[in-house]
Formats: structure tokens, C-alpha cells, sequence
């Protein structure tokens, strides 16, 4: 294992390019950070490149974006010098992605059963009766009460909370060590919401993750992680630990923080952002 | 005084399924009133019944003092207008905003269209260089600013607000909220507003009503929610869950 002791994932001055009709557009611009066994959070609002960074790791960049970084290794593998085939062997093994909206992330016309075995069978060589055992096990493990009849039911027959646990199942039944959460509980219902986020810190300090949590979501966010980072116009404001959140610098961040309405807080008219172009240089 | 809106044990039937089951509510002229729940508790399917937008089974809806038949005539349209939740759809792709503007003025048949266009589009902070412009060419804070200004350039008493801001970024979320009570307490508008999200309502609105499965659960005033005072655990789980995450040892 290269790099320091305990470090997953290296990051360092990552781009993502996209070409456009009126020229590029640089959705990612020189972003770095590393990953231990950790919860870290990336904060930012739609367009800031939260996603884009988490795609990219992830190799799941449209291919007529361009990707450059000095360095993006997970465990020392070099993710941007290795073949597709060998990408392919890491995502879903190594390292796991779960999507915003069960709805459109898990296959319509396949059980949620087959799904979980499907990803199973891709990285390991069990056999039918095998791989059933273990997706009714990790079923249970995402805390679905009735496995057994889950495992037959289409996407479209569980509700948005059952149907995000189904992924989180999915996701964790290869075992992996790094995963990338783009947004994980945004389309549920707030109480859901907690008991996703449950699931899944229990499952991720269980089996000593690390994890990435895409969000927009800043004290959602700064309750859940261990870390933080802000981003802005593809850039990285300011890395934070999640517990000093209050003592925040940047007026981005503290922005963010004060512009949401607060139960008890009583002010009106809200304070709004005020952007300021050298956020972005 | 006569209510605003009054509801009198609303049922709603979609086929078999009772989305509403026999709700009242009563508001006040110039209050703000909002209605909280999760998903498929009926807050958004009260508003649309309001608006004559879903299959009433039984019960009353009054507006302004006058109970409302079946078919909505226009003089309730120009009374009440609704906001949606998501201005990504709630547009038409192939209008500009001038011709969108255009036309609830032309269905009321309104003489002096170009003032009261140029007159909304200055209300909701857009100034006239986006009346020309297509939805697509606007962003999601923009987008709703429009639906705003759709929405009030009739000069409505009542605003039906269904997720106004669930679909925006945290700080454009600020920005319209801010808008919505500016204009409410310009124009003395009355309020009717739907949110999963109670630190919006307590901030938006003087009282609310929590909804669950279709019934209403219990009525309370913002202060409550501040001071913690619900007697239902449904709305104390609402309630934690606004906090955020905590985690258990």
C-alpha cells in the first residue's frame, strides 16, 4: 500500500472538462482531499461540482468530458492510468455509489432480489443458493422486516425509504471499502431520512468504511460526517471538521448555514447570500 | 369577519383510495396558514381540492364566504392562485415569460396587460430584461419568480403555496421566502402554504395543521413548534427529525 497509513483515496487538483458550443466548461476546478476510513461530507448547491467530484472517483464521467488530476488513487491504484476492464472489477467491489432517487436508480423490470444478487455474482464466484442466502442476510442487515418477500417485489412496489435501503443492500453485498453516497436521503420523507442515515452509519463504522456523502444539504451533512468540505463553482472553499462547523471562515459557508430557516429563530426578512465573483477565482 | 377559506370535513376519493378523510380547516383574511406532512398524508391534495384540482366525494369549501359548487367560475380564479412545487414544470417550455404573463390577463379579459406585465415582473424582482427570455432560459429561482408573478397578476386575495421552495438550492430558497412575505404583507394576502419541512412553516406561517394518512392530526400556532408544545408523537417525530441526524452509542 502506497501513500500515508490508513488513506483510501487520494485526490489531488482534479478537473472535469466539459466541451459545450460555446466553449468548455470546467465543472471541476482542481479539487483535492484524501479519505481515510472516515465520513466525509462535500457540500455545495447544484452546479457547485459536488457531483461531478463523486462521479469522477467513481468513473462514471460522461465520456465527452475530460478528466486530469495530478493524482487520483484509490489504495494506491492509479484510477486514471488503469484499463476500463480493471475500473470495471473495482466499481461495485471496491468501491460502492448510491444514487438520490431509488426510483430511477434501481432497474424497473427486474426484482429487487435479482438486482442484489446480479452485483454479487459480477465480483464473486457463489453459487445461486449462496448468493440468495446472502442478499435475504444483507436485506436484513438494511433492517427490512420481511426479506423473504422483498426479495420478489419490483422496484416500483416499495416505497422511496424501502426502495433506498434495497440500494444500500445492493451496494454493500460485494463489501466494499470505499462509498460514494451522491445524495442518499434528498427524495425521502424526513422521518425516512433518519432511519436511512442510521443504516447506514451503522453499516459504515461496522465494517470500517469510508465514506463519501454528497449533499446540499450543510447541517444534514455536518450532524453525519466526521469532515466537511464546501465547494463553490467547481472549487473547494474550505475543509472543515463537521464538529466546527459554528467556527466556519468562509462567508460561503457561514451563508449556507444562516440563509436556512430555523425552528426558534425568528428573523425577517432571511439573510441571503451574498455572492462575491473571488468566491469563484 | 368571514373566513378566507373554509373547509368543512373534505373528503377526497381517488377510485378506492380516500386521500382525504373528512378534514376541516378555517383561515383567517390576511393569515398565513400552513399545512405539514410527509408524503401522502393529503397536505398537497387539500390545497388542489381547494383549487378545484381534485375529485371531491363530499363536504364543503368555502372561499371568502361563498361555498364553491363543482366547477370553479372565474371570478374564484381571480380570487385565489396557486404557486407549485416545481417551476420546472409548472411552465410552459414553449411560452416566453411575456407570453405566459399574457395569459390569465387574456382569459379576464384585462385592458391594460402591458402595465400590470411590466408591474409583476418588478414585484418578484426581475425587471423587464427577462420578459422576452423561455423557461429554460431562466434558473430554478427565476422559474418560480415567474410562477409568482403569474400567480399575482390578477391581484388574488388568496395564495395557494404548494412546496414553493422544496425544488431550490438553500439560498434561493431564502430569497423567494423573503418574497412571498414582502408581497404578503404588501398586498395583505391571505396564505395557505404546504411544506414537508417545518422550520419553513413556523417561519412562514402564524398557524399550521399537521397532517398524516389523510386526516388531520393536531392544530397548532408557530410558538408551539418553538417552545415544543405538540401533544401528538407524530409531530414530536416530525419534530426531532428536523434537528437532524443524531447518533445512538
Amino acid at each position: 500500500m502506497s501513500g500515508q497509513a490508513g488513506t483510501l483515496l487520494e485526490v489531488d487538483d482534479l478537473r472535469v472538462t466539459f466541451p459545450t458550443r460555446t466553449g468548455m466548461i470546467e465543472a471541476v476546478r482542481g479539487v483535492s482531499f484524501s479519505l481515510g476510513r472516515e465520513r466525509l461530507g462535500i457540500v455545495g448547491e447544484s452546479g457547485s461540482g459536488k457531483s461531478q467530484t463523486g462521479r469522477a472517483i467513481m468513473g462514471l464521467t460522461p465520456p465527452q468530458a475530460r478528466i486530469s488530476a495530478q493524482k487520483l488513487a484509490f489504495d494506491g491504484i492509479d484510477l486514471l492510468g488503469i484499463s476500463p476492464r480493471q475500473r470495471r472489477a473495482l466499481r461495485g467491489n471496491r468501491i460502492a455509489m448510491i444514487l438520490q432517487d431509488p426510483k430511477y436508480s434501481l432497474d424497473p423490470v427486474m426484482s429487487i432480489g435479482r438486482q442484489i444478487v446480479e452485483t454479487l455474482r459480477t465480483h464473486e464466484k457463489v453459487g445461486k443458493a449462496e448468493a440468495r442466502e446472502r442478499a435475504l442476510a444483507m436485506l436484513e442487515a438494511v433492517q427490512i422486516r420481511d426479506p423473504e418477500r422483498v426479495f420478489d417485489l419490483h422496484p416500483h412496489e416499495v416505497s422511496g425509504g424501502m426502495g433506498q435501503r434495497a440500494m444500500i443492500a445492493m451496494m454493500l453485498i460485494a463489501g466494499p471499502e470505499m462509498m460514494i453516497a451522491d445524495e442518499p436521503t434528498s427524495a425521502l420523507d424526513v422521518t425516512v431520512q433518519l432511519d436511512v442515515l442510521g443504516i447506514l452509519d451503522r453499516l459504515v463504522s461496522e465494517r470500517g468504511m469510508g465514506l463519501i456523502f454528497i449533499s446540499h444539504d450543510l447541517r444534514l451533512v455536518s450532524s453525519f460526517c466526521d469532515r466537511v468540505i464546501v465547494m463553490y463553482a467547481g472549487k473547494v472553499v474550505e475543509q472543515l471538521k463537521a464538529s466546527e462547523l459554528g467556527q466556519a471562515q468562509h462567508p460561503y459557508t457561514r451563508g449556507l448555514l444562516n440563509c436556512m430557516p430555523k425552528i426558534g429563530a425568528d428573523r425577517h426578512p432571511l439573510p441571503v447570500l451574498d455572492r462575491k465573483p473571488e468566491w469563484a477565482a | 369577519m368571514t373566513s378566507a377559506i373554509t373547509v368543512d370535513r373534505l373528503e377526497v376519493i381517488f377510485d378506492r383510495f380516500r386521500a382525504l378523510k373528512g378534514v376541516s380547516l378555517d383561515v383567517q383574511p390576511g393569515e398565513s396558514f400552513g399545512l405539514v406532512g410527509e408524503s401522502g398524508s393529503g397536505k398537497s391534495t387539500l390545497l388542489r381540492a381547494i383549487a378545484g384540482l381534485a375529485p371531491v366525494a363530499s363536504g364543503s369549501i368555502a372561499v371568502n364566504g361563498k361555498t364553491l359548487g363543482a366547477r370553479r367560475d372565474k371570478a374564484f380564479y381571480r380570487e385565489v392562485q396557486m404557486v407549485f412545487q416545481d417551476p420546472y414544470g409548472s411552465l410552459h417550455p414553449r411560452q416566453t415569460v411575456d407570453r405566459l404573463l399574457q395569459e390569465p390577463l387574456a382569459i379576464h379579459g384585462f385592458a391594460d396587460g402591458e402595465r400590470r406585465i411590466e408591474r409583476a415582473l418588478d414585484e418578484v424582482g426581475l425587471g423587464n430584461g427577462f420578459r422576452f427570455r423561455y423557461a429554460h432560459q431562466l434558473s430554478g429561482g427565476q422559474r418560480q419568480r415567474v410562477a409568482i408573478a403569474r400567480a399575482l397578476i390578477l391581484e388574488p386575495s388568496i395564495l395557494l403555496l404548494d412546496e414553493p421552495t422544496s425544488a431550490l438550492d438553500a439560498s434561493v430558497q431564502a430569497e423567494v421566502l423573503n418574497l412571498l412575505e414582502e408581497i404578503r404583507r404588501r398586498r395583505k394576502l391571505t396564505f395557505l402554504m404546504v411544506s414537508h419541512d417545518l422550520a419553513i412553516i413556523t417561519h412562514m406561517c402564524e398557524r399550521l395543521m399537521v397532517m398524516q394518512g389523510g386526516e388531520a392530526v393536531e392544530n397548532l400556532v408557530a410558538n408551539d413548534l418553538v417552545e415544543r408544545r405538540v401533544t401528538k408523537d407524530y409531530t414530536r417525530n416530525l419534530l426531532r427529525a428536523s434537528d437532524g441526524f443524531v447518533r445512538t452509542a
